[in-house]
């Protein structure tokens, strides 16, 4: 098993410095600074959404619903203290997004735990009532003049290098993002909850049985997606300076991609978060730089889709394999 | 026409199937609702006109999600490849006839155009079931990633923006017999399913493949062959709703009917297919399709009376995603009264 998981994610490296090396050949802005700084911002949000998505993966299940939760937390958020509080702290915008991420969160959590409904279905419903909400009763308009607290926040810096042309600015949320990988990577690794997690997408029966409260642990991971994706819709406002109620929705490929290329597997209870932030590297890599050795941009979506296909193929391949072995034994 | 069909299998199965009558009370029961609340709009024969023409857009396409879901999978990819299959017939009609094509006659090249749609949809049928039986991938997952690539490729196809031909439109505003010709199509693929699932070996095999995979590999079926088949009668279906979109809306856009996917699974869910597999009904599919289009229509003129604002037309997607997770919830309660009370078991 273990070897596999190894596999899989150097596989993945390799991949990454093979793309590269084949993009800074043929285009040398590729390894400068500045595309560094760019190249961690734009995984910022795909970053946090990954962790969510990790997670529920890794539990057996799919969450299609979260780019509609993110964009409700942030213009809900956006629009709630531009009436109350213009003036609010940062961190405050945080906050109430993250809550209302959380108390979406909980609508997945109640269908899916209390009922033992298929994931996808559920979650499909909830993405349509989500965003059709939002636009039906809280705002269909983009909101350009956001709170000061946003704008300054886009333009905060951690780190400020002198280029050729401009500054290259690393932003401060990547902290945050690596902040929130380390907490999913401590939860799923010392953690019981995680131990959990692992055996409810091994074998949920096994699970059961072994005395693991699925309800409980299902509550837990539909929640907790929901307030990352309540923090995630929040950056990408700040980053864009705006809040339109019709962005991120359509994003979740890139995600799902991200992570299954990392490794998590929806039928076995697989994945890691050092896979997981390969995958993301590696889908922002293909997705940011494929212009720079002359893809055109329409080809993205066929790549983020071969990207899913090679994702899964190879460790499905693998199970065949491994699981046509064991039955063989179990012949004999 | 497509009243009378379900009309008999009603009649054959009147006994037997509850579901499916207690499903044409609902439907009827909604009818009727909308007839008194908008009797001047809704209850009027231009109404029934748009209605018909309308349900079949997406109605094809649940059969493709159907009989995948009956397998116990699902094929997210319907709608890729239905645009794709529609973008490519478009190009073709285009290129070949029309003011700036080769100037082919276009007799020789309608039907040209539709084979290369029934083509497309049959390879991305077979891919997805390629992927789903030999290399093994969840179907979620392979039908997520195909469903990107179609999609894709319909946009490296056209680099955009819609391909518009009109050559088609003689299908999509046509009428044979009084009926309008999508409402055929329609009408002609539900008996064809009802007779493949009904009356063929394969039909048993999907049935069998569904409630228990395990089973159906120890009583000697190929269940590989089973899927891949499966996959691409799914396609081929996706190709023909594909050739509706482009006869109805005389334009083949690459992102068309983004909304679809969730209509076509509230369908199969309302129509009593099984997510699990093994279970659903023709019937009760076509009566689901029914439901919704009067739903949608009847909502949708409540709305925009209530709220003259242009955020009505947002409310239908807050219902659509409500009514799936109600409906859920709803066979969860019946299954779970079925499993305590053994004496009505079927």
């Amino acid at each position: 098993m273990n070897r596999i998981f190894r596999r899989n994610e150097t596989l993945v490296a390799i991949t990454i410095v093979g793309l590269c090396l084949i993009i800074g050949l043929n285009n040398p802005t590729f390894f400068t600074v500045g595309n560094l700084f760019t190249l961690l911002r734009s995984s910022i949000v795909t970053g946090i959404f990954a962790m969510g998505v990790l997670i529920v993966l890794i539990s057996g299940g799919i969450d299609v619903s979260f780019t509609a939760v993110a964009v409700f937390a942030l213009h809900a958020t956006t629009k709630l203290l531009m009436a109350y509080s213009p003036d609010a702290p940062i961190w405050l915008f945080f906050i109430v997004a993250a809550v209302i991420g959380l108390g979406l969160g909980m609508i997945n959590a109640f269908f899916i735990a209390q009922f033992k409904l298929p994931t996808l279905i559920v979650t499909l419903g909830t993405l349509s009532m989500i965003h059709g909400f939002l636009l039906f009763a809280i705002g269909n308009q983009i909101i350009r003049d956001v709170p000061p607290a946003m704008t300054a926040f886009a333009r905060s810096s951690l780190m400020n290098i002198p280029q050729e042309r401009g500054m290259a600015i690393l932003h401060p949320a990547v902290i945050m993002t690596i902040v929130i990988a380390f907490g999913v990577w401590l939860l799923l690794r010392y953690t019981m909850l995680g131990r959990g997690i692992y055996a409810l997408g091994g074998a949920p029966e096994a699970a059961d049985r072994a005395g693991f409260n699925i309800t409980r642990i299902q509550y837990f991971i539909y929640a907790f997606v929901g307030l990352l994706s309540g923090i995630a819709g929040m950056t990408f406002g700040s980053l864009a300076r705006q809040s339109n109620p019709q962005d991120i929705v359509g994003m979740e490929l890139n995600v799902i991609a991200a992570v299954v290329l990392g490794g998590a597997t929806l039928t076995g209870g697989r994945g890691t978060v050092i896979g997981t932030i390969l995958g993301v590297i590696l889908v922002i890599i293909a997705n940011n730089s494929l212009i720079l050795i002359g893809v055109p941009t329409v080809w993205q979506r066929v790549v983020i889709g071969i990207i899913i296909l090679v994702g899964t193929g190879i460790p499905a391949i693998q199970a065949r394999r491994a699981g046509k072995q064991s039955f063989g034994l179990a012949d004999a | 026409m497509e009243k009378t069909t379900s009309r008999n299998s009603l009649i054959n199965r009147l006994p037997f199937d509850i579901y499916t009558l207690r499903l044409f009370v609902i439907s009827f029961a909604i009818f009727v609702a909308f007839s008194l609340l908008l009797p001047d709009k809704f209850l009027t024969i231009r109404n029934m006109q748009s209605m018909m023409v309308q349900f079949p857009e997406y109605g094809i396409l649940a059969f493709a999600i159907m009989i995948t879901m009956l397998t116990g999978g699902i094929d997210l990819s319907i709608v890729g490849a239905a645009n794709l299959s529609a973008v490519v017939a478009a190009l073709v009609l285009t290129r070949l006839a029309g003011e700036n094509g080769a100037g082919m006659s276009p007799v020789l090249v309608i039907p040209l155009a539709m084979i290369s749609a029934l083509i497309v949809g049959s390879i991305c049928g077979l891919f997805n079931g390629f992927l789903v039986s030999t290399v093994g991938i969840t179907p979620i997952l392979a039908t997520l990633g195909t469903g990107a690539i179609y999609t894709g490729l319909s946009f490296v196809v056209t680099g955009g923006p819609a391909i518009t031909t009109t050559q088609l439109a003689f299908i999509g505003n046509g009428y044979i017999l009084g009926l309008p010709i999508p409402v055929i199509v329609f009408t002609v693929i539900a008996v064809v399913f009802s007779i493949m699932l009904n009356r063929t070996t394969f039909g048993f095999n999907v049935y069998m493949l569904g409630t228990n995979p395990t089973a159906a590999l120890y009583s000697g079926i190929n269940s590989n062959r089973v899927l891949l088949r499966t996959y691409w009668i799914a396609g081929l279906v996706a190709s023909i709703a594909g050739i509706i979109f482009l006869a109805r809306t005389n334009s083949a856009k690459p992102d068309f009917g983004a909304s679809f996917i969730l209509l076509t699974v509230l369908i199969a869910i309302l129509g009593g297919v099984s997510y699990t597999g093994g279970f659903g009904t023709v019937s009760g599919l076509v009566l689901a399709v029914l439901s919704i289009q009067f739903l949608s229509t009847g909502l949708n003129m409540l709305m925009l009376e209530l709220f003259p604002s242009s955020a009505a037309i947002f409310f239908r997607q807050i219902a659509w995603g409500g009514l799936l997770l109600l409906v859920m919830v709803l066979t969860f309660y019946v299954d779970r009264r079925r499993k305590r009370s053994p004496g009505t078991q079927t």
